[in-house]
């Protein structure tokens, strides 16, 4: 048997290309690579903005009474205040954030820390936001999102005195960002092991991940982390 | 030892008397490969005899960079990889996440894709509350309870499965509504579920409520009142067993809840007997949703699943929260987005990593053999707590 298949006679050679059709005389020339013209650009409405959306404008929330009242029991503390998708964000000074998560939580009842973390804006200084947010059950559910500013190498107050549940998630933010938290009390890793080097969120780590050989060979390797950018033992996963 | 009349619960001795062994501690490793923890939960303990005098979790053992990975990913491309977080209730975190890409895009979710999408997370909290069930019991030596919770939560899975194809990791949602139209006949199908379902409820309660080896190894264990619970910042049956009639679906309410009539079942002794209890009832109150969702989707028939969403989702830059009840507590999706159509970043902020914080402070001053009981009255899941 050969892998060649008999020519049927059924099957007529390539078929010619299709006959262009004849181009009308007024018509402008096709574009090359192009099979037709484009067709004219339709008169179309503009395009209407989805119903509710927010637009990139931020009211000014400072003149609301919870914010005016903490800017007076902590001056200098608020720096911004403004509303965005019905969720108001206060900018705080750091070196007013204790006072003013003390002031949240007992004057205006905010009990519940919601979530805390960090963002990083690799380009932009100070380089780190963190963001808390508050809940409060005895002003209607209210809830109110605190963000501080921190450069690298600086160190953002705890608010493990005022909510302890601060504890672990100021303690995920070290280990993804490297942000530091003064006076927390025990500020360890937490999802990645001691010895591991690098900050996993930070936008300059690579995707791929690296290669720490710290866990496993702990003989192998100074301790404080894993094979430095030179060392040819280092391996880039990909 | 006389026999105790039904409805009271044999006294302990009190927990804290004079240590045992002196000041002679011993540290123990509990776990990571432990399978009453649930996963690869590992606790260092100091214990003196055998009271526990401290316990630490060490988590990370199952993380895997899940919000590294969210930042590579298109607004759609993340769905999946929500639902590896609590694998076992999947619809809830499709849904926070859902949530808060559409607040931040403004997007109107259509009426009925909004009662499909509450009937996918009340069957899954069922499915969870129901797992949680066999899981606790069979810690504590019931193994009973397992059979009949794994026969009614194999049939909600095959109706996952009929939906959308999968059975843990639903993929279910999608920004703006649902990734697809009802299969005919499955509403017929969850309802010839969910009515005769209340009987099997009745059946997990005959076996646990009254069972006093169920109540000796529960009642008065890993008690954290309210005031605790707020300060650690636990949410779901866990604070509502101590008290605090607070439920985000009725909190801060999200799609069709405010329309649905459900109550929310508190406890009053903050310990682990009553979370059993609040959980059964949970159980029951997802079974009422479930039937109001059923009844509003047969009246009112259509095929809109999906709102107003652009092809290219660019939703605008700026910072949004959004939360669910999750089985576990509350689940929030923190979204900082900058323009782009990828998140810049996304934060979880998970109900169990939250919530096995509290643990040492639960696990204080009981008996190794209680630890257990303690783990499961949590209701942790791993891979939503190291993500």
């Amino acid at each position: 048997m050969t892998d060649e298949k008999p020519t049927s006679p059924e099957i007529p050679s390539p078929a010619p290309a299709r006959p262009a059709p004849a181009p009308p005389a007024a018509a402008p020339k096709p574009a090359a690579g192009r099979l037709l013209p484009r067709p004219p650009p339709r008169s179309r409405p503009p395009l209407q903005p989805l119903r509710s959306r927010p637009g990139r404008n931020r009211p000014d929330a400072s003149g609301r009474p919870l914010i005016a009242s903490l800017a007076a029991a902590v001056p200098g503390a608020v720096l911004e205040a403004y509303e965005f998708v019905g969720e108001t964000t206060v900018k705080i000074a750091p070196e007013h954030l204790v006072e003013a998560c003390r002031y949240l939580k007992d004057k205006e009842g905010f009990t519940y820390l919601v979530d805390e973390t960090a963002v990083d804006w690799k380009d932009r200084q100070p380089r780190f936001d963190v963001l808390l947010l508050l809940h409060s059950f005895s002003r209607g559910q209210e809830r109110l999102r605190l963000k501080v500013a921190v450069a690298e190498g600086e160190a953002c107050p705890t608010v493990t005195g005022v909510w302890e549940t601060a504890n672990w998630m100021e303690r995920e933010a070290f280990d993804m960002y490297g942000v530091r938290f003064d006076g927390h009390p025990d500020l360890r890793r937490i999802l990645t092991w001691d010895g591991f080097q690098g900050h996993p969120l930070r936008k300059d780590f690579p995707i791929e991940g690296i290669d720490t050989g710290a866990a496993i060979y702990p003989d192998r390797y100074p301790e404080g982390g894993g094979p430095g950018p030179k060392d040819t033992n280092r391996k880039v996963l990909s | 030892m006389s026999e105790p009349t039904p409805g009271t619960v044999a006294q302990f001795p009190p927990l804290a008397g004079p240590p045992l062994l002196g000041l002679h501690e011993m540290e123990l490793n509990f776990g990571p490969q432990h399978p009453s923890t649930h996963g690869v939960l590992r606790l260092v303990l100091k214990v003196d005899g055998e009271r526990i005098v401290s316990a630490r979790p060490d988590i990370g053992y199952l993380h895997r960079g899940t919000e590294k990975l969210f930042e590579t990913e298109t607004f759609p491309m993340v769905i999946p990889h929500t639902d590896r977080m609590d694998y076992v209730a999947a619809a809830t975190n499709n849904h926070a996440y859902c949530l808060v890409v559409e607040k931040l895009l403004g997007v109107e979710v259509p009426k009925r894709a909004q009662y499909i999408r509450v009937l996918l997370d009340e069957m899954q909290r069922i499915s969870s509350h129901v797992l949680w069930l066999a899981t606790a019991a069979i810690d504590l030596g019931a193994i009973t309870p397992f059979f009949y919770t794994f026969r009614d939560r194999e049939v909600i899975l095959d109706l996952f499965e009929e939906y959308c194809g999968a059975r843990l990791t639903l993929n279910c949602m999608r920004i703006g509504g649902l990734p697809v139209d009802l299969t005919p006949g499955w509403l017929e199908k969850v309802r010839a579920f969910t009515e005769p379902f209340e009987k099997c409820i009745d059946e997990y309660e005959d076996l646990l409520t009254e069972n006093r080896i169920w109540k000796e190894r529960t009642v008065g264990i890993a008690v954290l009142d309210e005031k605790r619970c707020i300060e650690w910042g636990v949410t779901g049956p866990v604070l509502r067993a101590a008290g605090k009639a607070w439920d985000v679906r009725r909190a801060l309410p999200y799609e069709c809840y405010p329309e649905l009539e459900f109550d929310i079942p508190v406890g009053k002794n903050a310990d682990t007997y009553d979370r059993y209890l609040v959980r059964v009832a949970e159980i029951r109150q997802s079974r009422r949703i479930v039937l109001q969702c059923l009844d509003w989707l047969e009246k009112n028939p259509g095929t809109e699943i999906r709102g107003k969403v652009p092809r290219v989702i660019k939703p605008p830059a700026g910072e949004a929260y959004a939360s669910v009840e999750a089985p576990k507590g509350e689940l929030g999706f923190h979204l900082v987005a900058s323009g782009g159509n990828k998140p810049y970043r996304l934060h979880v902020r998970p109900p169990s990593f939250i919530n096995l914080q509290a643990l040492p402070e639960m696990a204080q001053g009981h008996l190794v053999g209680d630890l257990v009981a303690v783990i499961g009255t949590i209701d942790i899941v791993l891979g939503e707590v190291d993500r």
